[in-house]
């Protein structure tokens, strides 16, 4: 493949499903690993200290996933701005949802959401977890003798607001991958007249299912904790 | 009168078009750079041509009206397109397709172009294939076939309902490789408005860019017409909207005489007219009638009730229809060829037996074929065999895999479930055989101008059998004219560009603007719009499926009239220098009004029935047309004088000698 | 019925447009959206206004050439049709309807309704053919059998009218699936394989190059078809793409 490959639309909106495809599977681990925190909080901890510590997943797939989720929003709002300036008079009286769903056409306020959501979750995880290991230089994720992944994301979700947050940011996901899900097999070609029906089923159960269950890891925490 | 020299070659029919490609002049590749060649229409004449011509090596000119070449409305073709490929089997040949085709054009055509049509249409098939038109395919993965009206063998090749589309598609793909290679400069939203003569020959022409409105000079050695049928004289057909005369008129006014106007094709399968405002009419396959039956009620009383609304079509018993085709013709019965089967329904209409609101339908039912089907699939499925809903609902589903497309279509135009209830149907105009009289090189009168595809009076003499037009147009611009058109440019080589400065480029460009300045100043009462209804109307009534001596001299008359009238009271908005769809429009009304005028004399003049053409004087006693070979056996080649009025006939005669000519028996 | 019209008027390219209100009365649901409009330009024409330009001809949803945005869709509301397949019935007395040209950078307005869509032609040129000679010389049609379900997928590719109501419905004026549908069609025939590769990547270049923009993926396009071209031959497209660059 050449440069230019990618330089033009379908190189574009490949790349936009390429990045896509690789967070959604992120998702997919980060749910497991959440999950594992209602399940058994010693297993949770052995999984955190594991993703936290191993210098693969630190050095090298940390980076690859910053860079997915930046390149993924940049390119997003690269084309969304795009995408706008094609159409420069638009239509007096439009009617889009006759011929398209919300979400496939608001994939940038779905995202944008979740960019936001992404902000808030930096703050109240990667930022502390970045200062205590690489600042602090304390590598052994432990507090009081104990690890302290378990009570660190337990105790986040005592206030009501951010659960609220929470709950609205992964609604919005929900949206983002009713979409994104399917189109990204569309767009790198391998959806099918025999296969499209199927990716767009798979997608509408990934895309409920994966945010309902951080929806629910994070009320169980709540709950808990009242 | 004088006689015309067709220039067919001598020698054994099957040999004339062989020998004669091996013997004449050509132009080597060096020299055909410095060769220009305009083509005006980009159907499947017009863009075969186009694109064949600029792959010999001719810097080619393509001129259309519409904002693409793909719009061409060769693109509304449905059924299909012969060949003698005889793949089926069938014993069909070359010969046959000749034959029938003589035949079917009621022994009006030129033999020798006929049998060249038959011989190149092979090619066709093998052309397009290649090109990707996507033809419809059996499962064994080879071309399929179906059978059409008028012939006893499957040769016809066809894609879904969609044939013209798909060919077109493919001509304006061989057209795209040749635009981006620069050997063709095409000219979208441009309409020819006149040609130019220069020392007897053509050598250019004249055309408003319609967007901009600007009148431009353009020059080659060579002019070729691929401008279509003129139809839309009667205002109303299936023609598209801005299908025109414009180009053909022009060069008959140049010199090139204009060969059998009176002979039009009026399809028996259209959807009948709604009100006033209508603008056009759609066809529905011909393919409809192997499987309806069409009738009207014998019964007056049924006919008025039918009209009030107190009565469905359903309610009406067996015993109370009138068949009538398979009442006059149980030989052939709802299948005899286009023109019979419009006259027909004339008769019963006239009668005024016509089933809607304006008296002017009749019924094309489907439920035996459906009661047929349906009873067949129940045995084939072991179900009961008296469950009537059944037998039913089975018969219409092989109705719709058959037709489902046309269904669908007639339900969104009438808003009527035909499977429910019977089509209504009414013959309209939908082909033109006469045109633009050309020899047997395709070229006109006028040296350096000629005719292909449907602009030409063409291979069909006065009837065309279904499935010929999209075949005669690619075997012209393929085939034919790229080769016969060397013959003429080999003297060419040497004369190098051609100006447009010279004084008949300046004299035509000034008259082009003239009278598009006397239109548009006119400050009349009625729109284009009111002239054309006008004139389509007398063209209906005095020229239509039935002709008489007084009704032929009155319609004269009364387009002469039209005429006179439209100069001094159509309004015309707008500017030259914009878009102007009612000048566009205007310019081609003013043909139409004359040709109008050259179409009844033409009619008036042959004193005969024949394909097309019906005298009501000439016909038998059971109402059969009656063909006068004695007499009538020539092309009606007219010479424009000045008036329509004043044309001058010249005559080609046609001798056939490898066919026996007959009478055209349904019974 | 009678009706308000709200029609989209612009003299030229150069000036700024707007939307104009014109009565209509007494039209009939037998009507065609075309002849309403018809009616409305004999009755402008005879008060002395401009009457109101729009691009049509065949009239019978084949040619590609009419393109009106109607109350926010491309060929108005009913499925299926193109604007002149469109009949009053789908309307009732009393409506607005808005009329609007089909909207994108690429198919700049000529005048009123008029648009120019030669985007399309550029793109068809720049590898939209089989580069066979038209001699008719080739071998004999049946010398390669066509697998019945791959002509057939290739015809329903190829019934692609090209009137942009896909580009016009795109909230991107995306012209992928315009595009993808002529890829496909000699993708999937053996005679056009030969210069797949090629075609796909010129094609797509050009599309580019021509300003519309990318797809998203909507499915707006495939609704609103007038032949109901399938969004399948946007993902074989995407598919071919890669293929090519990657085998390049």
């Amino acid at each position: 493949m050449s440069k230019s490959t990618f330089y033009t639309s379908i190189g574009y909106k490949i790349l936009m499903a390429l990045s896509g495809l690789f967070l959604m599977f992120f998702l997919l681990q980060h749910l497991v690993i959440n999950s594992l925190s209602v399940i058994s909080p010693d297993a949770f901890n052995e999984a955190s200290h594991f993703m936290g510590t191993n210098p693969l997943v630190q050095f090298l797939l940390q980076p690859v996933l910053i860079f997915g989720v930046v390149f993924h929003f940049i390119m997003g709002f690269f084309l969304d701005l795009k995408n706008r300036k094609s159409r420069s008079i638009n239509y007096a009286y439009n009617k889009p949802s006759a011929n398209s769903s919300w979400v496939s056409r608001n994939m940038i306020i779905s995202g944008l959401t979740v960019l936001a959501f992404l902000g808030i979750h930096f703050v109240d995880f990667w930022i502390p977890e970045i200062s205590t290991k690489y600042i602090q230089g304390d590598m052994s994720g432990m507090h009081n003798g104990e690890f302290r992944y378990f009570h660190e994301l337990h105790e986040k979700f005592a206030a009501m607001p951010r659960v609220i947050a929470y709950i609205i940011a992964f609604i919005f996901l929900s949206l983002h991958l009713l979409h994104g899900f399917q189109s990204s097999f569309q767009s790198v070609g391998v959806s099918t007249s025999k296969t499209r029906m199927t990716f767009y089923k798979f997608g509408n159960i990934f895309a409920i299912i994966v945010p309902t269950g951080f929806i629910l890891i994070a009320l169980f925490h709540f709950i808990t904790q009242h | 009168m004088a006689s015309l020299n067709s220039g067919v070659p001598n020698g054994e029919l099957k040999d004339k078009w062989t020998q004669y490609k091996d013997s004449i002049d050509l132009v080597n590749p060096a020299n055909k750079r410095n060769i220009d060649v305009i083509v005006v229409g980009t159907g499947l004449a017009g863009g075969s041509a186009s694109a064949t011509l600029a792959e010999l090596g001719y810097n080619v000119k393509a001129f259309c009206y519409q904002d693409s070449p793909r719009r061409a409305h060769s693109i509304a073709a449905q059924g299909g397109i012969n060949a003698a490929k005889n793949y089926q089997g069938d014993g069909d040949s070359t010969y046959r397709l000749f034959y029938d085709t003589v035949k079917g054009g009621d022994y009006r055509s030129r033999e020798a172009n006929v049998y060249r049509l038959a011989e190149v249409s092979t090619n066709i098939i093998d052309q397009c294939v290649a090109q990707g038109v996507p033809f419809a395919r059996d499962y064994g993965g080879l071309l399929d076939n179906r059978s059409f009206g008028g012939v006893l063998v499957s040769r016809t090749f066809y894609a879904k309902g969609q044939t013209g589309q798909q060919l077109l598609l493919g001509a304006y793909s061989a057209m795209n490789r040749q635009i981006a290679r620069g050997k063709i400069q095409m000219h979208n939203r441009h309409e020819m408005l006149d040609v130019v003569v220069v020392d007897g020959k053509a050598r250019g022409i004249i055309a408003r860019n319609l967007i901009t409105g600007e009148i431009e000079k353009h020059s080659a050695h060579a002019v070729v017409i691929a401008s279509g049928g003129y139809g839309n004289v009667y205002f109303l057909s299936t023609n598209a909207m801005g299908s025109n005369t414009t180009a053909a008129w022009k060069i008959h006014k140049k010199g090139a005489y204009f060969a059998n106007p009176c002979y039009t094709q009026i399809h028996p399968t259209c959807i009948p007219r709604s009100g006033d405002y209508q603008s056009k009419l759609t066809l529905m396959s011909e393919s409809l009638r192997n499987d309806g039956r069409i009738w009207v009620p014998k019964n007056m009383e049924d006919v008025k009730a039918l009209r009030a609304g107190t009565l469905k079509a359903t309610e009406i018993s067996e015993e109370n229809r009138d068949y009538y085709l398979e009442r006059r013709y149980p030989a052939f019965g709802n299948l005899v060829p286009r023109d019979v089967a419009s006259r027909a329904a004339k008769e019963r209409c006239d009668e005024g037996y016509g089933v809607n609101k304006t008296g002017e339908a009749v019924y094309l039912d489907f439920s035996s074929a459906i009661t047929r089907y349906g009873k067949e699939q129940v045995l084939l499925q072991g179900e009961d065999a008296n469950d009537n809903n059944l037998i039913k609902k089975m018969g219409q589903e092989i109705i719709k895999s058959k037709y489902g497309n046309l269904f669908q279509m007639y339900e969104k135009i009438v808003d009527e479930n035909p499977y429910e209830m019977p089509m209504m149907i009414y013959p309209a105009v939908h082909y033109t055989m006469g045109g633009i009289w050309v020899d047997y090189n395709l070229m006109t009168t006028v040296p350096g101008l000629y005719a292909i595809g449907e602009a030409n009076f063409s291979d069909h003499g006065s009837n065309r059998l279904g499935a010929s037009a999209l075949m005669q147009g690619l075997a012209d611009g393929y085939f034919v004219l790229p080769y016969t058109i060397g013959d003429y440019l080999s003297d060419d080589i040497r004369t190098g560009p051609i100006s447009t400065e010279t004084p008949e480029f300046i004299k035509a460009e000034d008259d082009v603007k003239n009278t598009l300045s006397q239109l548009l100043g006119n400050t009349g009462t009625h729109t284009v719009d009111y002239y054309h209804k006008k004139l389509g109307k007398i063209m209906w009534d005095k020229c239509g499926m039935a002709r008489t001596e007084p009704g032929l001299k009155e319609a004269i008359k009364e387009i002469k009239e039209l005429r006179e009238d439209f100069w001094k009271n159509v309004k015309v908005p707008g500017e030259l220098n914009e878009l102007n769809k009612e000048l566009e429009k205007a310019g081609r009304v003013a043909d139409f009004l004359e040709l109008g005028e050259l179409f009844a004399k033409d009619a008036l003049t042959r004193n005969e029935s024949c394909g097309g053409h019906f005298r009501e004087e000439y016909a038998t006693k059971e109402g059969e047309a009656k063909r006068d070979d004695k007499n009538f056996n020539f092309v009606s080649a007219w010479e424009y004088k000045g008036e329509p009025s004043d044309a001058k006939l010249h005559k080609e005669k046609l001798e056939f000698d490898n066919i026996e000519v007959k009478e055209r028996s349904y019974k | 019925m009678n009706l308000t019209l709200e029609i989209w008027r612009q003299k030229s390219n150069s000036e700024k447009g707007a939307l104009e209100t014109y009565p209509i009365s007494e039209v009939s649901e037998d009507m065609s959206f075309l002849e309403m409009l018809d009616v409305l330009n004999e009755e402008l024409i005879e008060k002395g206004i401009d009457p109101v330009a729009f691009d049509h001809d065949c009239r019978e949803g084949i040619c590609g050439m009419c393109s009106l945005y109607i109350n926010g869709e491309a060929h108005g509301p009913d499925r299926r049709v193109t604007t002149c397949q469109l009949h009053m019935r789908k309307f009732k007395d009393g409506d607005t309807i808005f009329i609007e040209p089909f909207r994108a950078n690429a198919f700049p307005v000529v005048k009123d309704l008029v648009v120019d869509r030669s985007a399309f032609d550029r793109i068809q040129q720049a590898g939209g053919f089989v580069s066979v000679n038209t001699s008719g010389n080739t071998q004999d049609a049946n010398t390669i059998p066509i697998p019945k379900d791959d002509a057939d997928t290739a015809f329903d590719a190829a019934t692609c009218i090209g009137c942009g109501a896909c580009v016009a419905s795109c909230k991107n004026s995306s012209a992928m699936l315009f595009v993808s549908a002529k890829v496909s069609q000699f993708s999937l025939l053996p005679q056009g394989k030969v210069e797949a590769k090629e075609r796909v990547i010129n094609m797509v270049n050009k599309m580019d190059e021509e300003g519309f923009g990318n797809c998203t993926n909507t499915g707006a396009c495939e609704v609103e078809c007038p032949k109901g071209i399938s969004l399948d031959n946007i993902s074989r497209m995407n598919r071919e793409f890669i293929t090519a660059n990657v085998k390049k």
